[in-house]
C-alpha cells in the first residue's frame, strides 16, 4: 500500500511543474498590482513554441529559452497597454487569451501529431534509493527539480529580501514605495515579464514533459484559468499557491484512478471534473469575508459561529490592495 | 487604421509558416461573400454574436465581466432541447418553438444568476464564478448527450439526434436566411440600446457600473441590479442558444461546446465596439464573416481555420493600442 502511495505522490510531482511554474509566474505579477489574465493563451503559444524549436534544433534548452521569451512578450504587451497606455488590464489579458490560443493552432498547424524531442529522465544518483522519499522526489526530470527549487526561490524572495519588500509595496501601497524612491511602473514592467516569462517556462514544461508534443486542440486548454484561480486560492502566497497547484494535480489523478475504477461512465465527463471542483474550493476561500454568510452565519448558535468563522477565517485570503490599478504621478 | 494594422500583422504571421497572405484572405473573403448561400450563412451566423453582445453591453455598463456568457448560451441550448424533446410529440411545431425559446430564456437567466449570486454571496469574481459554470455547462451537455438523450442505438459524442425539419425556424427560399433569427437579433441589440440610453433602470446600471459606492447612497439597489445585469445577459444568452438549436445555420441537434466560442467572441465584438450598440451591430456581422469565411482554410489549403481568430484579435489588440496612444500622447498636447 505504501508503494502505491509512493508512486501516486510521484506521479502527481511529475506532472506538476507547468501548473507550478505558471503560478508562481502569476503570482509575482499579481504581487507587483498587475493581472496578467491571458495565462490560457500564454500557455498554449509558448508550448507550442517550445515544441517547435525544440524540434526543429534539437535541442530542449532552446525550447525551453524561446518558451520563456514569447511569455514575457505576451507579458510586455500587457504591461505596455496596462502602465504606459492606461489601458484595461482585463481587457488586455482576455483579448490575448483567446489571440495567443488561436495563433499557436494556426502556427502550430503542420507540427501537430509530429514526433519530437523531450526533456529525459534523470533520477539523482545516490538519492534516489532513500526509502520512502527517494522514489518521490528524486527519480524525476530536471524540470521536476526545478520546480521545486523556484517555489523556495520565490517565497525566499519574497519574504526574506528587500527587493521582495519593496516587490510587496508595488501591489499594496505603490504610492509610499514611489515616495521611498521605487521607480513604481519600471518595476511594475520587470516584474511582469519575469512572471511572463514564468508561464512560458511552465507551456515549455507541457509540450516538452508532462504532454509531449502538440496537437489542435492541445488538451490543456482551460489549465490557464485554473492557474489563475489558484494564485487566488493560494492567498498570493507562493507556498499555499503550490499546494493548491498540487491538489489540482491530485485531483486530476484521482480522476483517472476513478476513471479506470468505474468504466462504465463516459470518460468525457470526469476529464472535466476537475475544473469545476476547483472553482469549488475557490468559493470556500472567499465565501468567508461576504456580507450574505455574515448574515447566514448570525443565526447559528454562538459556539458553531465561532468555529464557523474561524475556519473561514484560515481559509480566507485577500488580494494585493492595488491590484489591477494603474499607478500615475501626480 | 487598426483593420491595416490587424491585417498586416496576420499577414506576418501566416509568412512566417510560409503560406500566401493574399490567397488566405482572398479565401476567406470568398468563403464569407463568395455565394448568397455563404452571405446567408454569414447573415444567421451573425444572430448568436449579436444577441449575446446585446447582453454583454448591460453586463459592461454594471461593470461586470461576464465569462461565464458561453456556458449561459449552452444551458440555453440545453433548455431548449429539453422541451423540445418533451413536447415534440405532444404540441403543434410553432408552440414547440415558442416554449423552448423561453426554456432556452430560462437556461441562460439561471445561470447568469448563478454567476450573479456566487459574486453577491459568495464573493468569488464574476470571472471564476463564471468559468467555473461555463465548465460545468460543458459537463452536463457531454452527460446528457452520451447518457439520457444519446442517439437511438449507441450515444457518440456527435450529438443527439437531430431534430425534423418542422422544427426548424422558417427560411426564404433559395436565400437562406429566417426572418425571424435576423429580427430576433436587431430587436434584441434596439431594445438594449434604448434600455441603456433612455430608461431609469439604464442609468441604474451605468451607475453601479461607475461607481457602486456613491449608487448606493443614492439610493439604487446595487446587488439585485447587478443580478439583474446577468440575469438580462443570461437570457438573451439563452436565447442564442436556442438560435443554435433551431436557426437555420444550425445542425439541429444539442453536441458538445454547442456555444462554438460566440459568446467569447462577442465579448471582442463588444470591447471593439467600445461598449456602443450601434457599432455592436456591424462588428458581428463583420466578425460572423471572419469567422465563416475561415471555416474554408481547412478545406481548401493547410491552413488552421483560427486565422480568422487570429484577425479578431489582432484587430481588437491594435484597437485598444490606438485608443491609449491616443489618449495618453495627443490629447495632453492639445491641454
Amino acid at each position: 500500500m505504501t508503494m502505491d502511495l509512493s508512486i501516486l505522490l510521484a506521479s502527481v510531482l511529475a506532472a506538476s511543474p507547468p501548473i507550478v511554474f505558471a503560478i508562481l509566474g502569476e503570482t509575482i505579477t499579481e504581487k507587483a498590482g498587475v493581472i496578467n489574465l491571458s495565462l490560457d493563451g500564454s500557455l498554449l503559444l509558448t508550448a507550442m513554441a517550445a515544441f517547435v524549436v525544440a524540434l526543429e534544433t534539437h535541442s530542449v534548452l532552446a525550447g525551453f529559452a524561446v518558451s520563456m521569451i514569447v511569455g514575457a512578450f505576451i507579458a510586455w504587451i500587457i504591461a505596455f497597454l496596462s502602465l504606459t497606455l492606461y489601458q484595461s488590464q482585463l481587457a488586455t489579458g482576455f483579448v490575448l487569451t483567446l489571440l495567443c490560443r488561436d495563433l499557436a493552432y494556426v502556427l502550430g498547424n503542420s507540427y501537430a501529431h509530429v514526433p519530437g524531442p523531450q526533456v529525459p529522465h534523470t533520477p539523482i544518483p545516490g538519492l534516489e534509493t532513500l526509502p520512502v522519499i527517494g522514489p518521490i522526489l528524486f527519480n524525476q526530470d530536471p524540470v521536476v527539480y526545478l520546480s521545486l527549487m523556484a517555489i523556495v526561490g520565490v517565497w525566499v524572495y519574497m519574504y526574506k529580501t528587500q527587493p521582495g519588500l519593496k516587490l510587496q509595496g508595488l501591489g499594496e501601497r505603490p504610492a509610499a514605495a514611489f515616495v521611498r524612491g521605487v521607480n513604481v511602473n519600471a518595476m511594475r514592467y520587470v516584474y511582469t515579464l519575469v512572471g511572463g516569462a514564468l508561464v512560458g517556462l511552465g507551456g515549455a514544461s507541457f509540450s516538452l514533459l508532462v504532454k509531449p508534443g502538440w496537437a489542435r486542440p492541445y488538451g490543456i486548454e482551460g489549465t490557464g484559468w485554473i492557474a489563475l484561480a489558484i494564485v487566488i486560492f493560494g492567498g498570493w502566497k507562493p507556498t499555499r499557491a503550490a499546494l493548491g497547484a498540487y491538489f489540482f494535480v491530485a485531483l486530476q489523478t484521482a480522476v483517472n484512478v476513478l476513471q479506470s475504477a468505474l468504466p462504465d461512465v463516459p470518460t468525457q465527463i470526469f476529464a472535466t471534473l476537475p475544473f469545476p471542483l476547483m472553482i469549488l474550493t475557490l468559493l470556500f476561500v472567499t465565501i468567508g469575508n461576504s456580507e450574505g454568510m455574515n448574515q447566514v452565519l448570525s443565526h447559528l448558535p454562538e459556539e458553531a459561529q465561532a468555529l464557523v468563522r474561524r475556519v473561514f477565517k484560515a481559509l480566507q485570503t485577500s488580494p494585493p490592495a492595488a491590484l489591477g490599478t494603474t499607478f500615475k504621478k501626480e | 487604421m487598426a483593420l491595416l494594422g490587424a491585417v498586416l500583422l496576420s499577414g506576418a504571421a501566416l509568412l512566417i509558416i510560409g503560406a500566401s497572405p493574399l490567397d488566405a484572405f482572398g479565401l476567406i473573403l470568398s468563403g464569407a461573400f463568395g455565394s448568397p448561400s455563404r452571405l446567408a450563412y454569414v447573415l444567421t451566423a451573425s444572430v448568436p454574436v449579436l444577441l449575446c453582445s446585446a447582453g454583454l453591453l448591460v453586463t459592461f455598463a454594471a461593470g461586470l465581466w461576464n465569462i461565464g456568457i458561453e456556458g449561459q448560451v449552452v444551458m440555453g441550448a440545453v433548455f431548449a432541447t429539453g422541451v423540445m424533446q418533451c413536447l415534440q410529440p405532444v404540441l403543434p411545431p410553432s408552440a414547440v418553438l415558442i416554449l423552448a425559446a423561453l426554456a432556452g430564456i430560462l437556461g441562460g437567466v439561471l445561470w447568469g444568476i448563478s454567476a450573479g449570486a456566487l459574486r453577491l454571496y459568495g464573493n468569488v469574481n464574476e470571472i471564476f464564478g463564471g468559468l467555473g459554470l461555463n465548465f460545468i455547462a460543458g459537463s452536463l451537455t457531454v452527460y446528457l448527450i452520451l447518457g439520457p438523450w444519446k442517439r437511438p442505438g449507441i450515444g457518440s459524442t456527435s450529438g443527439t439526434l437531430p431534430f425534423p425539419p418542422s422544427l426548424w425556424l422558417p427560411a426564404f427560399k433559395g436565400f437562406h436566411v429566417s426572418p425571424v433569427e435576423v429580427l430576433l437579433g436587431l430587436g434584441a441589440m434596439g431594445l438594449i440600446a434604448a434600455l441603456l440610453r433612455g430608461t431609469y433602470l439604464g442609468l441604474q446600471f451605468k451607475a453601479v457600473g461607475k461607481n457602486q459606492r456613491s449608487a448606493f447612497l443614492m439610493g439604487v439597489p446595487v446587488g439585485r441590479r447587478m443580478l439583474l445585469a446577468f440575469a438580462l445577459c443570461g437570457g438573451l444568452a439563452g436565447l442564442a442558444g436556442w438560435v443554435l438549436i433551431v436557426g437555420t445555420s444550425a445542425r439541429h441537434n444539442l453536441f458538445p461546446l454547442i456555444s462554438s466560442g460566440y459568446g467569447f467572441l462577442a465579448i471582442l465584438v463588444v470591447l471593439l465596439a467600445n461598449f456602443t450598440a450601434l457599432w455592436s451591430v456591424p462588428i458581428s456581422l463583420f466578425f460572423a464573416a471572419l469567422a465563416m469565411g475561415s471555416l474554408q482554410l481547412p478545406l481548401q489549403r493547410q491552413l488552421d481555420s483560427s486565422l480568422g481568430g487570429v484577425i479578431q484579435g489582432m484587430l481588437v489588440l491594435s484597437v485598444l493600442i490606438t485608443q491609449g496612444l491616443q489618449s495618453r500622447f495627443f490629447r495632453r498636447e492639445e491641454r
